[in-house]
């Protein structure tokens, strides 16, 4: 076995590393905010705190996994398990380099919004299911900014898709080799990663589990390895969104040859995990209207307009 | 291929009867989407990739979202579960058993003479896209309209009266 699309050896060390990296992010987030916030942040299991999400791993692992005698036992069981594998899905279609990947599929990023939205019921299941007022309220929540920041996600990518001529991500990648689309495509960009941290419900979108209003929103009765899928689910989807945002707009793989093609990837996905991390530290969380409003009122006509103009410019060059 | 077909064929079927005699809504609902993810599956195994995701994107992930939605906000609780349970009574089912079975005879008399040459040509998003910009583009116009309607009549009942 060699490394080539969809072998046996690269699906395995694709779910191993996404995995991996995911678990690690739970330390590193905690050391760059308390770096960003002046403090210390975990530094006492191993070297620098490198050891603390092993820590955390043993804790979540040996808690019992309760569930509650009130709570409907299908939908609560089912729905940390949804969120694991819609976005551990979603990376079937990611490009991570020239020969690593699981499929090279022609609708790929359709497949990512099918499975962005199918994560949407993850978060809905878990707060009906777990008969608590705090957690239907953020179920509720949850499931009214995801619909919403979907639509607004979508169109920000078809001025990509445009240009390209694919919903291939493949086929993106390799069409950055003149530029990347960052540059023409910068309004649908901003878009795209705001929409893609509202779907990830991180913290300047993170009213489904505000903790200081709601507990903490869907997931209030989890406890234990349930709790962890959420948990580690929330870092794969900042690693999913960042891996997106490289690939549809910073050239994916492609980058001087001094370093290889899966190097450059991960470099830059990695900057875009910071970046969300240091969104974290710096941007407090707006109200409930407020990010409703904001997205159908300011968002969704933006990305409209960007997507006429991206149309108009390419039929106006032909 | 032609076994995953029979498959999500089978899961399709299954999850559809399900969504009928399941008597807690949640329960019914996950079946729906169930049985919508199983068609989205037939579609890409028949060589409609576009047609697969859409199915998966719009009736799974964005229309049952909105039952679901909406469910959570009923506060539904055990009186439905036994209202549904007093509905789906045994003496119920016979008449549409009966006419079900017939009219699956029928089906399976008139499919018998049939070649079914499962030969799947792909269908792209090229060729879909050039089908409804081409000859299909005054039913665009058309169901643009009607969905403009909807969204007006949405937000005239929304709107807040002093």
């Amino acid at each position: 076995m060699s490394l080539e699309i969809g072998s046996g050896l690269t699906i395995g060390l694709i779910l191993l590393t996404v995995i991996v990296v995911a678990a690690l992010l739970i330390t590193v987030e905690r050391r760059l905010l308390g770096f960003w916030q002046e403090r210390l942040g975990p530094n006492r299991v191993g070297w620098q705190g490198s050891l603390q999400v092993v820590a955390d791993m043993v804790k979540i692992f040996t808690k019992e996994d309760w569930v509650p005698p009130f709570a409907d036992r299908l939908s609560f069981v089912i729905a940390p398990a949804i969120i694991m594998s819609v976005i551990l899905l979603s990376f079937a279609v990611v490009p991570f380099a020239p020969n690593i990947g699981v499929v090279d599929s022609n609708v790929g990023i359709l497949f990512v919004l099918a499975m962005a939205s199918l994560g949407a019921y993850s978060v809905m299941l878990g707060g009906l299911s777990s008969d608590n007022k705090y957690a239907l309220l953020g179920s509720l929540r949850a499931a009214a900014q995801m619909v919403s920041y979907e639509v607004f996600m979508g169109i920000s990518l078809l001025g990509v898709v445009a240009l390209s001529g694919s919903f291939n991500l493949r086929v993106i990648v390799e069409a950055q080799a003149g530029g990347w689309y960052v540059i023409p495509q910068f309004i649908g960009f901003v878009i795209f990663l705001i929409a893609g941290v509202a779907e990830s419900h991180r913290l300047p979108f993170d009213i489904p589990e505000a903790e200081q209003e709601i507990c903490a929103g869907y997931h209030t009765e989890y406890s234990g390895m349930k709790f962890g899928m959420f948990f580690v689910g929330e870092y794969l989807g900042l690693v999913l969104v960042s891996s997106l945002i490289t690939c549809l707009f910073f050239g994916g793989w492609l980058g001087p040859g001094f370093l290889p093609p899966i190097v450059w990837f991960g470099l830059k996905s990695m900057v875009f995990v910071a970046f969300f991390i240091l969104l974290r530290a710096a941007i407090p969380r707006p109200r409930y209207d407020q990010l409703m409003s904001y997205g159908w009122l300011f968002l969704l006509p933006l990305s409209l307009i960007n997507l006429l103009a991206t149309g108009a410019l390419i039929l106006s060059s032909q | 291929m032609i076994t995953l077909f029979y498959l999500a064929g089978a899961i399709a079927i299954i999850s559809t009867v399900a969504v009928i005699v399941q008597t807690n809504i949640v329960h019914a609902l996950i079946y729906l989407i169930l049985s919508l993810l199983a068609v989205a599956v037939i579609f890409y195994v028949l060589g409609a990739p576009f047609a697969a995701m859409l199915e998966a994107i719009v009736y799974a992930g964005a229309i049952m979202v909105l039952f679901l939605f909406v469910i959570m906000m009923l506060n539904l609780g055990q009186h439905t579960i036994d209202q549904e349970r007093s509905w789906l009574s045994l003496r119920g089912w016979i008449a549409p058993t009966i006419m079900a079975g017939l009219l699956l005879t029928n089906f399976l008399y008139v499919m018998d003479g049939i070649d079914h040459g499962v030969e799947p040509t792909r269908v792209g998003v090229l060729e879909v896209s050039v089908l409804l910009f081409g000859p299909y583009v005054l039913a665009v116009e058309l169901a643009s309209i009607l969905l403009l309607a909807g969204l007006v009549a949405a937000y005239h009942l929304a709107k807040k009266r002093d």
